[in-house]
């Protein structure tokens, strides 16, 4: 079972603000979903290759040029999704 | 005639006769989602004005003469987590509820220069983290053969739109077996291709090393003609490969073909009547004279585990970009948050922003990256996929295909899972081994169980698409 501060630690690493119910109600339910995990420890492993990808994954490489004409409105419509901005910046709050 | 009914290739051949126009198939399809669509919710934006001119297009190049392709005026529905130019982008969720996308993604350019008609936007477990659609910050989508059952997931309105005739095809995405199931307890025909067969540009990431975008159909002939448009190398995204497809093929004998039945997928749990069917679909493949083989794919049983710690990893790094500063929701300028400092804007907007499973899906995710866990589940996750890619390798060695059923049990109640993740994540004990292997499968309708289908899916190599459809199409035509 998740210690209740283990689980506020990784809520923070994720950025995920919740509040007292929910960490309470995610212990229960994180601690049930690692249990069914511990069926990965019937089998030796160690010899076994990790695998990241489906398919053998290689470096795809391209000359460092242009690609696309980037549409004339396409930094007004990326700019338009922001939620706080002045003129062509994006406000953040104060890190510190 | 109802214009709803008709398959893409029967609407293409009327348009090209002149038995209708575009515009008339258009209007059809328009009112069948304003009639139908309040009590399934497949649609969670209808791009009605768009749609309306690009059919008159249609009808203007059939009116001159021109040459049309297979897709030009066909109406299709996109789930919501494939970016439409200038259309609204939820992937279900309210951290995206007024993302406008700012570009096309390389399958909705594929389907516009074929003339598609895009007719919206369907609704989708958020982010596609889900069995059954009812994960949507928009409200569950309803199966339209039992308004009180599930349509499955995550593609749940791009399923019930096409099962429900509001569009003549659509598009989903498969990351654990999110076309498949889906396709299978709403009875209609899903494909999940190999991975890096269609280009990813342009789609929500979940998980990127298992997701692809796969059709949705009435028949498997449409099934091959919305791949044959969508696949192919993209220079967008770099994992998408050239490979050979073969629209027909013409030496095909289903007696030549041997398919291997993994007794690993017969087990305690798999509804009765859904072995039953099943198994009446592998011996209709036996009377056609194809050699039926038991096979064993012995890591099958840890498929789940393995899927449930890759998939959190992969999305608690993906969904890192939400994060109230770039776009979507934030609570950057609320009242209370005036003072406050840039991790309460995270914090805030993300918690308030995501919906229940998604945040469980980080949490375990950042848990099982996390400094001191990583061996333990990350890196053991990825050995076990070894093991069940290496099972599939073997079994491909004597066989040509893989036949199981898609879903363990027909279409389920709303409500009835919602309270146990873990029971929801075991729908996918079936389909998500194929994303581990990344291997191409689709799921056909097979029979009822009462009034609610139950999907067979067919397993194949990688790439060979091709030979998948061809099986699935000599079964359908029995």
């Amino acid at each position: 079972m998740l210690k209740k501060e283990e689980v506020e630690h990784i809520a923070k690493l994720a950025r995920l603000g919740l509040t007292e119910k929910e960490l309470e109600k995610m212990k229960r339910e994180l601690s049930k979903i690692l249990d069914y995990f511990e069926q990965l420890k019937e089998i030796d492993v160690s010899r076994v290759e990790p695998a990241t990808h489906s398919v053998k994954v290689e470096n795809v490489m391209r000359e460092d040029e242009e690609r696309l004409k980037k549409p004339k409105d396409q930094n007004k419509k990326l700019l338009d999704l922001v939620p706080e901005r002045k003129d062509n910046y994006l406000k953040v709050k104060s890190i510190l | 005639m109802n214009l709803t009914e008709l398959t893409i290739r029967q609407t293409h051949e009327g348009l090209k006769k002149k038995q209708f126009s575009a515009l008339e198939i258009c209007r059809a399809y328009l009112d069948k989602i304003a009639k139908e669509d309040k009590k399934i919710n497949a649609f969670l934006t209808v791009t009605r004005e768009s749609a309306l001119l690009q059919a008159k297009k249609i009808d203007e190049m059939i009116l001159s003469g021109q040459e049309i392709s297979l897709l030009a005026g066909i109406p299709l529905a996109i789930k919501d987590n494939i970016l439409v130019k200038n259309v609204r982008c939820t992937a279900g969720s309210k951290i995206l509820d007024n993302y406008i996308a700012p570009y096309d993604a390389t399958v909705i350019k594929k389907l516009q220069e074929r003339g598609a008609v895009i007719l919206g936007k369907t609704n989708l477990d958020e982010f596609a983290m889900g069995a059954s659609g009812e994960n949507s910050a928009f409200g569950p989508t309803r199966n339209p053969h039992d308004l009180s059952r599930v349509p499955g997931g995550s593609s749940a309105g791009s399923v019930a739109a096409v099962a429900a005739n509001m569009s003549c095809g659509a598009l989903g995405s498969d990351t654990g077996g999110s076309i498949r199931q889906p396709a299978s307890l709403s009875g209609v025909v899903g494909l999940k291709p190999t991975y890096g067969a269609v280009s990813r540009y342009g789609l929500i990431a979940l998980v990127c090393s298992f997701d692809q975008i796969g059709p949705i159909t009435k028949t498997i002939e449409d099934a091959k003609i919305l791949f044959e448009a969508i696949s192919g190398k993209d220079p967008l995204d770099s994992t998408s490969l050239e490979f050979k497809f073969q629209s027909s093929l013409p030496n095909f004998q289903i007696k030549e073909v041997c398919f291997g039945v993994p007794k690993e997928y017969f087990i305690e749990g798999i509804d009765p009547k859904v072995e039953e069917i099943i198994q009446k679909a592998i011996k209709k493949y036996e009377d056609l004279g194809a050699k039926i083989e038991e096979i064993s794919l012995p890591h099958t049983k840890y498929a789940i585990a393995t899927y449930y710690i890759i998939t959190p990893s992969e999305v608690s790094a993906n969904l890192a970009r939400y994060d109230g500063i770039k776009y979507g929701y934030s609570t950057i300028q609320s009242k209370k948050s005036k003072l406050k400092s840039l991790l309460n804007v995270y914090l805030e907007s993300r918690g308030e922003g995501f919906g229940e499973e998604v945040r469980r899906r980080i949490m375990l995710g950042t848990y099982a990256l996390s400094a001191g866990y990583y061996d333990a589940y990350y890196l053991k996750a990825q050995k076990f996929r070894t093991l069940i890619k290496e099972d599939f390798k073997k079994a491909f060695q004597k066989v040509d295909f893989i036949l199981t059923p898609t879903s363990p049990t027909p279409a389920f109640k709303l409500g009835e899972k919602t309270e146990d993740p873990l029971k929801m994540y075991l729908c996918d004990i079936f389909t998500s081994p194929v994303n581990l292997a990344g291997l191409p499968g689709i799921s056909i309708p097979a029979g009822k169980k009462g009034n609610l289908p139950v999907g067979l899916q067919i397993i194949g190599k990688p790439f060979e698409e091709d030979k998948i459809l061809q099986v699935a199409q000599t079964f359908e035509t029995i």
